[in-house]
């Protein structure tokens, strides 16, 4: 009962602390809804239709005219400039108004027609990977298309028609099933990690700032008095309300995704609440780890800064972690980010049973049990209260 | 007041190298960060996905398949299972990423002139696993395909067999990154990022700790030397801008050599470009400044910038699907005209006229910055007038 009092007061203290410098409204509030705004905004299309592209068509027959209005008629490009000069579209892509050139070739009916294989050539522009590969993947079925088209008129001819004409313009067919994404879409990865990265961030951040800043401002040895001299405590009462301001960021952030954007959560929401929840906790553990670690705050947050934007990266969102050097591969285990996004895999996306996925549960838990490690040399820090620039 | 300027460019100078946080900026982590990051992308792209096979035809034509599949530097076929059960199993384990699954009717089919179909099944928890595996398997369905016309025609010369087969060749050409590398694609983005964001946490750190030291929360001393804003603005800049020389020369030129990335522009051309994005940058670290108001601050308030400023660069995400009133908000960084230009200039070859909108761009955001710090630094005066006056 009295432990109960004694957490109440330093947690009321600590709300007057929070509430009381902009800083803080900024790191908890602000900016962490600033981000889910913002990429929630970005990404809520999807991935965008009507890529530009040019077309160099040199033959200008009725066949080769044919070929590029199928080409537009294709989804997620769209013919922004025609001409017969190829250096205009390249100057074009230099510039970066287009992703992708097809180019016809001079005589081009002719030589079919003559059993001359003339070359279709298509260029993409993969300086830009997304828009390029999506340009590459629509380019390359209309050249595979217009090599069919030219059988099928042959096939045709010599009296093959129905499934077997099917059969003989491509034998084997491939039927993907891209699991649980059949839309193929992006956005659902990137805005599924992005958001709980951001949450991490600043989760850390505040941890270490909050701490730093009783040294710097001269208040460690009241804050420590006021606990009894129990540092468990004096953390507990510092980081509790803390705790619960970013709980209520990662329900918002959760419902953002998953009841505002709808995106696939094929586990049910508590496997995914209970990652947002561990999350926030390890967040909070592996800052006051390293504010225990370092004397000096600045340090402290460097490190915190340094974890927060390579999350983005070593997480594997993006670029698969296991096609990054064997370092880094084991370097990325030490990143919380990195297990919250195998847990959303696992769960939100593939809804595979739980316990298949304990280990990035266990592994978020040793992040929060981390300050143990540093708890004599904190209460230390803090009874001297010395601050270092 | 040249005299100003060098005063003051010397106080800056002494400054920043008596201060480890600063010099941690401004020199070990764009000495760092960047080829710490190129090594984590360094393997460019995806090769040997781990898949399992689910082969219920067991015949020539489905192994041949299989094999050409395994074959391709996209694919490594470690399990082969009796049942898709099995399979699944495996990828929920997360031992494999993908499963392809043979049906019994696979070979008949094809004999009987009957099209075939294998089913890929893909983990889609990392989406470039997913399109090295259905590259790979379309690249060998078209070439297995191939074959299965050819030996279809009876009695054809090998000419015919392949005018027949591919009436229209196809030739595809991947411009100025031609493995689609991820390394080539983020990191002129990264790099360009490096230098706005260590000049903004620098120059951020400088202000919180001079507004720290004293009292009343003022930024520059009371002093001769320090009663024209723009020579404050200019004294300071000189002494950014000069290191800032090296380090951009470093970032820019030298990492993406270390690590063989593209690197086509003309140099003199190149640098001509990145002056005023230097410029730019160095005014807007100096006003984006005043928002620290502690030491410790500018990793609170500027580290998280970086991802949204990557994002509406327009190299992460299409341009065309960004919302326009994100691509007006873009405009106010010089990163977004930066990445734009030196991507286009580094990596696609483009002359200095062919970015000469981003340029001019560029000039104008200096332009404004620089305003924009001295009338910041007016306010300071001011405030230094008044409580000099008061005490």
């Amino acid at each position: 009962m009295k432990l109960i009092n004694l957490l109440l007061i330093l947690m009321k203290r600590e709300f007057r602390r929070l509430a009381a410098r902009r800083i803080y409204w900024f790191m908890m509030i602000l900016a962490p809804v600033f981000c889910f705004v913002f990429f929630a905004d970005l990404l809520k299309q999807g991935l965008p239709v009507n890529l530009p592209i040019a077309v160099v068509d040199e033959d200008n027959t009725t066949l080769s005219r044919q070929l590029v209005r199928s080409l537009d008629a294709i989804a997620q490009t769209e013919i922004v400039l025609r001409t017969a000069d190829f250096s205009e579209a390249r100057k074009a892509m230099q510039q970066g108004k287009i992703y992708g050139i097809f180019h016809i070739p001079r005589d081009f009916r002719q030589d079919v027609s003559t059993g001359r294989q003339p070359v279709v050539s298509y260029y993409t522009n993969e300086t830009y990977l997304l828009p390029g590969s999506l340009a590459y993947k629509d380019m390359r079925l209309q050249a595979v298309l217009a090599n069919g088209a030219v059988q099928q008129t042959l096939l045709l001819a010599q009296g093959n028609d129905g499934p077997q004409l099917q059969a003989k313009l491509m034998p084997v067919a491939v039927d993907t099933n891209p699991l649980n994404n059949p839309w193929i879409s992006y956005a659902i990865y990137l805005a599924s990690v992005l958001m709980p990265a951001f949450v991490f961030m600043f989760a850390m951040f505040t941890a270490s700032y909050s701490i730093g800043q009783e040294m710097k401002e001269h208040t460690a040895g009241e804050w420590l008095q006021l606990a009894n001299g129990s540092v468990v405590m004096a953390l507990a009462g510092k980081l509790l309300p803390q705790t619960g301001i970013f709980f209520a960021m990662g329900l918002l952030y959760l419902s953002v995704l998953y009841g505002y954007m709808c995106f696939p959560l094929n586990s049910g929401f508590f496997p995914m609440f209970l990652a947002m929840v561990l999350l926030v906790v390890a967040a909070q553990g592996f800052a006051v780890f390293m504010t225990g670690m370092s004397r000096r705050n600045r340090i402290a947050l460097s490190a915190c800064a340094l974890w927060g934007v390579l999350s983005f990266s070593v997480s594997g969102f993006t670029f698969p972690a296991t096609s990054m050097p064997r370092f880094i591969q084991l370097v990325c285990n030490l990143f919380p980010v990195r297990h919250y996004y195998l847990l959303y895999v696992d769960q939100a996306l593939n809804g595979v049973p739980m316990y298949f996925s304990w280990q990035p549960y266990m592994a978020l838990v040793v992040f929060a049990v981390l300050p143990v490690l540093v708890l004599p040399k904190l209460k230390s820090d803090l009874r001297e209260n010395r601050y270092l620039p | 007041m040249l005299r100003d300027i060098f005063y003051i460019f010397r106080h800056e100078f002494y400054t920043v190298f008596k201060d480890h946080a600063v010099i941690t900026f401004f020199v070990f982590l764009t000495l760092g960060y960047p080829v710490v990051y190129t090594y984590i992308y360094s393997d460019e792209v995806v090769r040997e996905v781990p898949v399992a096979v689910v082969d219920h035809a067991q015949s020539l034509l489905s192994r041949e398949f299989l094999r050409m599949w395994d074959a391709t530097p996209m694919v490594d076929v470690v399990a082969r299972c009796h049942d898709l059960e099995e399979a699944k199993m495996l990828m929920n384990k997360k031992e494999v990423y993908g499963i392809m699954e043979i049906p019994a009717d696979f070979s008949k089919n094809i004999h009987r002139g009957v099209q075939a179909h294998v089913s890929l099944f893909c983990n889609m928890g990392a989406l470039l696993n997913y399109k090295a595996l259905v590259q790979a398997a379309s690249d060998v369905s078209l070439a297995m395909g191939k074959q299965i016309q050819v030996q279809g025609m009876d009695y054809a010369s090998r000419i015919e067999e392949s005018i027949k087969s591919s009436p229209v060749t196809i030739s595809e050409v991947k411009m100025f990154n031609p493995q689609g590398g991820f390394a080539s694609f983020i990191m002129p983005a990264v790099l360009i990022l490096v230098i706005q964001q260590s000049l903004l946490l620098g120059v951020g750190t400088i202000t919180g700790t001079a507004r720290d030291r004293r009292r009343n929360g003022l930024m520059i001393p009371a002093n001769r030397h320090y009663c024209r804003s723009w020579c404050i603005v200019l004294g300071k800049a000189c002494l950014y801008l000069l290191i800032y020389f090296v380090m951009a020369y470093w970032v820019l030129f030298v990492v993406p050599r270390i690590f063989n990335l593209t690197q086509i522009a003309c140099k003199a051309e190149l640098m001509l470009f990145l002056f005023p994005f230097l410029l730019a940058c160095t005014f807007f670290a100096i006003s984006g400044s005043f928002l620290s108001k502690e030491r410790e601050q500018p990793f609170l308030l500027f580290v998280f910038t970086s991802v949204p400023l990557m994002f509406i660069s327009g190299i992460s995400w299409p341009r065309e699907g960004i919302p326009d009133y994100w691509i007006a908000f873009s405009k106010i960084f010089p990163s977004t005209y930066g990445i734009d230009g030196f991507v286009k200039m580094n990596n696609m070859g483009a002359k200095l006229e062919e970015v000469f909108p981003e340029y001019i761009s560029l000039w104008v955001l200096a332009a404004v910055y620089f305003i924009l710090a001295c009338l910041l630094y007016r306010c300071q005066i001011k405030k230094v007038n008044v409580s000099f006056l008061r005490n």
